[in-house]
């Protein structure tokens, strides 16, 4: 009888051991290159770090504000937030979270090594009321401070002043940082081992505070990151059972993915833009035949090679369905969007050959087109496709297409007369995108910083600082403003909003986000 | 003519059916490849003819195959049997090219090493020796690497085909300089050669008239192994992106870029290209095999 | 002898000196890791500090000494890309890599020269034939292709092998290894024959015609007729005087396979040295590029060195000071 029971409860903890152990093996091209929360400012890295650390700020599963470490926040002066913190949160190494954390983890992400400029560039400082109220004090007004807050993650001043790690880890320093490879977060998982390019291993932590909340019904308890960097070896991985989930697998491979019968297909939006921005800077273009000016100074060449693309023929052969085509400069996830806005110049080569010659060039003009080959989801292909569809217009269009680093690298240094970029808004506020990439740049922090056509226009100028101070109607009129002048002076040519497809294998269940950002604790393995 | 027929060289090759199939696969590529301005069915370089709405076709014996593309098309529309055409072009170019670089180079150091002696024979082949011990595509990787990162995007763009055959042919020489140094060195002590400078004979015009004729048979084969090995030295170059530029794409880029395809059913992006690498190496390897064994009696 | 080594290591100075330059040369230029390492926003004094920090607005020369002074030190300081000391770094990847070189070679060696052989010996027999064609197709299939259609076969369709990584790993000490594991066997299968198969048809067609000259030889002959049984002439005696080629192929040939191991690595997401060399090359981190660059170097050097003392060794010859004339 007793052996009997032993056998039953050994069969009953077999159960619950298996029922413990759910792991997502998950893939990427890219690896995070740092585990510090407030250095790098990209994609990679936050898909890894926002498993760990929260921010007094979260986001649900709309992307909307939730609240995180803090349980309310409000303006209680036009420049000072309050925010009341949530009480009995500990860091994974077991430090209490307060309001000193707050204030230490601000002033950290102020630093000048900080990548997080953009998420904190109005803030002065932040003050401790007590030890779970804290005050945010900005220079001036600003409105949209808790979606910016909403990626600042928080740590604690403790462990990072006992590892000697209270500045962002910057490759300035001679000695490797702590940070660079440990974690210490109060979010939902913690780091259990990282091997640089090879795996991260990520355990769930079961004191997290989020999981007594319902909609956090993950029951992932181990997630390894492994980075493939080939499309074709992530994909044949996915399919052997390798890996369960896969965040950027190539377009072509979809409908094999879809029909596999193992593995499915999430499609959504990603809040990135891809548009062409043009040197209208210059009186004479570094890269063209025509001398003596500069064609894209004049709206009508703007709208001819406008008019030139055929974007559906972009959207249904080279992206597969996966692009949602758009005539405005952010997608509708962002705030400030206007529907009546977001509309194309018609696709139309005759249209686009007349202005041609109106403007001056019947004959049309040489042009080289600078392009990724690995940042956006078939960017060089896009770019033949658009050089094709110029050079049958006449503007005739030698692709350059490089890797990212050489590519940032030439656009960085104003040295391109056509290049195609894709922006990200990770504050999903307009203002991020008018003020980097068409306020004029005056040196300012954040003023026209991604302008690199130098395009320059007093009334957009008035109107991104309008964005800055108001609120409410107002600063929704300013945007609505500038969206109607980017359609009228066509300072990009839009393409498309990228779609994100993810992979993964049937018996896995998770949220798709716009953000890009896989969140496991809405995961769910079956 | 007629020489050449009753040569045994030619009553080897009419011996060997293999030898005479690759001989005329290769000649059907190197045809395929000369002529495709005129034989290909369309221009892959002319930008304007490419029609996005007819990328993905499949062959033409496919379900959706269109008579238009034989082979099928690419993602952007580019008839792939004119781009294989065109890439074999480049391929064979390139490959050709750095062969005659390199057997002209090792040539011309094998010979003043084996007749010259002493020190320049001795500085010569230390350097071939240390060159020999890197393995010639990371010759060719580092001097493709340093001419890129020593010229500007926009020069090298347009030289990067020379600089290719630069890369491949600078990391071949020192196989045809050892062979050439050997025979030399064979031929050199020989009764002619020594009565030849007895007479007064200058240095260059013995090795012009009478040492480099007898060392030109084992260059041949040596040059046209080598064909092959360049021609898979480009392609994996181009494979790894740092080879000829995408405008002018060559059988490896256009592999590269058909890997991305392998896996979702549209396999003729990548399948045609790599066929037509594949036959073209081989046979040509299978010509170099036989003349090497044609030309060494000894092995028959 | 110790003339011998000594001579050989001052030969082997220079050619460091060259590669450090070239390997330093060669991507001091290229691409802006500055660019890469601001990210999405900055302002420019951010990169003006950050410029001059990483010592980038330096003269050339100044910033090439003060490489090579910290290189000879062993220090090549911080990767761009992650921010970790890049001797660590290859530290970490070296491992993979020679296992899978070691591998490969192994492969190579352990089938190629049996097949060398007996082709060598029977050369008009149909098997010799088939390994004939084989290795001409070997030859000219390029190893990024192979990889690919190994994966496609085995991982993809069969389903009976991993398509990339190492699979488990057991650490012993600072020396990490996948040949304890099954998983670890298993994920290295496929990338070492990738490997192993281009030098595989290699040393077969080496030995294989080795054999066929040495066969021919009066004193192959002289034994025969001295009625030596055939087992004896062929393993006694011509196998033994292929050797001495065919070690120093072999020997040179492993630092091509550590060398192509970037094509199999970028196939087969290896996390070899390989791999980091390509994915620094990607985000222009030159001091994991240079590093790997000189160890390489330095590998064959070394290589070289080993394959002429084993000449030295074997053949008597060379020990009346002839050098390699051959």
């Amino acid at each position: 009888m007793i052996r009997r029971l032993f056998l039953v409860a050994a069969a009953l903890l077999a159960v619950a051991g298996a029922a413990e152990a759910r792991t997502v093996r998950w893939a990427a091209s890219g690896d995070p290159n740092t585990m510090d929360p407030h250095s790098q400012n990209v994609g990679t890295v936050t898909m890894v770090l926002q498993q760990i650390y929260d921010a007094l700020i979260a986001r649900n599963q709309r992307l909307g504000l939730e609240p995180g470490l803090a349980l309310s926040w409000s303006q209680v002066e036009p420049t000072r937030w309050r925010f009341m913190l949530r009480q009995g949160v500990k860091f994974h190494e077991g430090e209490d979270f307060t309001a000193d954390d707050v204030v230490f983890s601000i002033t950290r992400s102020l630093q000048p090594t900080s990548n997080f400029g953009i998420f904190v560039d109005t803030i002065d400082h932040a003050e401790a009321v007590d030890r779970h109220t804290v005050d945010i004090v900005t220079k001036a007004p600003d409105p949209i401070l808790p979606n910016k807050l909403a990626s600042v993650y928080m740590m604690s001043r403790s462990w990072s002043e006992r590892h000697n790690a209270t500045r962002p880890q910057n490759t300035r320093q001679r000695e490797e940082m702590h940070t660079v490879r440990n974690t210490n977060g109060t979010g939902a998982y913690r780091l259990q081992s990282r091997e640089p390019d090879v795996r991260t291993v990520l355990v769930r932590n079961n004191d997290w505070w989020g999981w007594a909340d319902a909609s956090n019904n993950g029951n992932v308890t181990e997630v390894v990151f492994r980075p493939i960097a080939s499309d074709a070896t992530r994909v044949a991985a996915l399919l052997s059972g390798e890996i369960d989930f896969v965040m950027d697998p190539p377009l072509q491979d979809l409908n094999r993915l879809r029909q596999a019968g193992n593995t499915r297909v999430l499609e959504g939006p990603e809040v990135r833009t891809l548009f062409i921005a043009m040197d209208v800077g210059r009186d004479e273009l570094l890269y063209s035949d025509v001398r003596g000016r500069n064609p894209l100074r004049d709206v009508r060449v703007r709208r001819a090679l406008y008019q030139a693309i055929d974007i559906q023929a972009i959207h249904r052969t080279t992206m597969r369905g996966q692009s949602v085509v758009t005539g405005t400069l952010f997608p509708e996830q962002v705030n400030g969007y206007v529907r009546e806005e977001d509309v194309r110049l018609p696709y139309d080569q005759a249209r686009a050959r007349a202005q041609l010659a109106e403007a001056g060039y019947p004959n049309g003009f040489e042009i080289t087109l600078d392009c990724s080959n690995n940042r956006y989801i078939n960017d060089e292909q896009i770019c033949q496709a658009i050089a094709a569809m110029w050079t049958r217009v006449g503007v005739r269009t030698r692709l350059n297409a490089m890797p990212l680093a050489p590519f940032f690298a030439k656009i960085q240094r104003d040295d391109s007369s056509i290049y195609m970029l894709g922006w990200g808004v990770p504050t999903l506020d307009a203002l991020y995108s008018f003020q980097s990439l068409l306020a004029t740049r005056n040196g300012a922090q954040g003023d026209g910083i991604w302008n690199f056509g130098r395009y320059s226009n007093p009334q957009m100028d008035v109107l991104v600082q309008r964005m800055k101070t108001e609120t409410g109607e107002a600063r929704q009129a300013a945007i609505r403003d500038a969206l109607r002048l980017y359609r009228e002076d066509v300072p990009h040519i839009p393409v498309h909003h990228q779609m994100i497809p993810w992979a993964m294998r049937s018996n896995i269940s998770m949220p798709h986000m716009a953000n890009n950002q896989p969140y496991f604790r809405w995961t769910t393995v079956n | 003519m007629k020489a050449f027929f009753d040569s045994d060289l030619w009553w080897s090759f009419t011996r060997s059916p293999v030898t005479m199939i690759s001989a005329l696969v290769a000649f059907i590529c190197i045809a395929g490849a000369v002529l495709a301005p005129v034989l290909a069915p369309h221009n892959p370089f002319d930008l304007a003819s490419l029609q996005l709405m007819d990328a993905f076709k499949p062959p033409a014996w496919g379900e959706e195959g269109d008579a238009t593309y034989p082979l099928g098309t690419d993602d952007q529309g580019r008839d792939m049997l004119s781009a294989i055409m065109y890439g074999a072009r480049v391929s064979l170019l390139v490959g050709f090219c750095a062969v005659i670089f390199s057997t002209t180079l090792g040539v011309v150091l094998g010979l003043l090493a084996g007749y010259l002696g002493g020190r320049t024979d001795a500085v010569l082949m230390r350097i071939a020796d240390i060159q020999l011990t890197f393995p010639s595509i990371l010759v060719a990787l580092l001097v493709d690497g340093v001419v890129r990162a020593a010229l500007p995007r926009e020069v090298h763009d347009q030289i990067a085909l020379f600089v290719v055959i630069f890369a491949i042919g600078i990391s071949n020489w020192p196989q045809f300089a050892r062979t050439v140094r050997g025979s030399t060195l064979v031929e050199r002590n020989k009764e002619y050669v020594q009565a030849a400078r007895v007479i007064g004979l200058r240095p260059l015009a013995i090795m012009r008239s009478h040492v480099l004729p007898n060392v030109m048979s084992p260059v041949l084969v040596i040059a046209t192994l080598n064909l092959g090995f360049a021609i898979l030295a480009e392609a994996t170059l181009s494979f790894l992106g740092v080879g000829v530029p995408p405008t002018q794409p060559s059988l490896g880029t256009l592999i590269r870029i058909g890997n991305d395809f392998l896996f979702s059913g549209e396999w003729w992006i990548t399948i045609f290209p790599g066929v037509a690498l594949i036959l073209m190496v081989l046979s040509v390897n299978l010509l170099g095999d036989w003349l090497r064994d044609a030309l060494n009696p000894k092995l028959r | 002898m110790f003339s011998f080594i000594v001579s050989r290591l001052l030969q082997a100075l220079p050619v460091m000196l060259v590669v450090s330059f070239i390997s330093f040369a060669m991507f001091a230029y290229v691409g802006d890791p500055v660019a890469i390492m601001l990210g999405q926003d900055f302002t420019e004094a951010q990169r003006q500090a950050l410029v001059q920090e990483l010592g980038l607005d330096k003269p050339f020369f100044v910033q090439f000494l003060t490489f090579l002074g910290n290189a000879i030190q062993g220090e090549f300081g911080l990767s761009y890309r992650l921010s970790r000391p890049v001797a660590e770094l290859i530290a970490e990847r070296a491992p993979a890599t020679l296992e899978l070189a070691l591998c490969a070679a192994i492969i190579a060696m352990a089938v190629g020269v049996p097949m060398g052989v007996y082709t060598g010996l029977y050369r008009n027999s149909w098997l010799s034939r088939i390994f004939l064609t084989f290795s001409l197709i070997g030859v000219s299939l390029p190893t990024f292709l192979i990889g690919i259609l190994l994966i496609l076969v085995f991982s993809v369709w069969l389903g009976w092998l991993p398509s990339f990584g190492r699979g488990d790993v057991v650490r012993l000490g600072w020396w990490s290894t996948g040949l304890l594991t099954w998983s670890g066997i298993k994920a290295l299968i496929l990338p070492a024959i990738t490997l192993g198969l281009f030098q595989l048809t290699l040393i077969m067609r080496l030995v294989r015609s080795e054999m066929m000259e040495v066969l021919r030889t009066d004193y192959i002959k002289f034994a025969r007729a001295r009625g030596l049984p055939n087992r004896a002439v062929h393993f006694g005696h011509a196998l033994k005087n292929t050797l001495v080629p065919v070690i120093t192929i072999a020997g040179l040939q492993l630092g091509a396979i550590i060398a192509f191991a970037i094509v199999t690595e970028t196939v087969f997401q290896w996390p070899g040295m390989g791999l980091l060399f390509i994915q620094s090359v990607g985000a222009a981190d030159i001091p994991v590029m240079a590093a790997y660059l000189m160890m390489i170097a330095a590998v064959f050097v070394s290589i070289n060195l080993i394959v002429d003392l084993l000449y030295y060794a074997v053949d008597p010859r060379l020990r009346i000071g002839r050098g390699r004339g051959h």
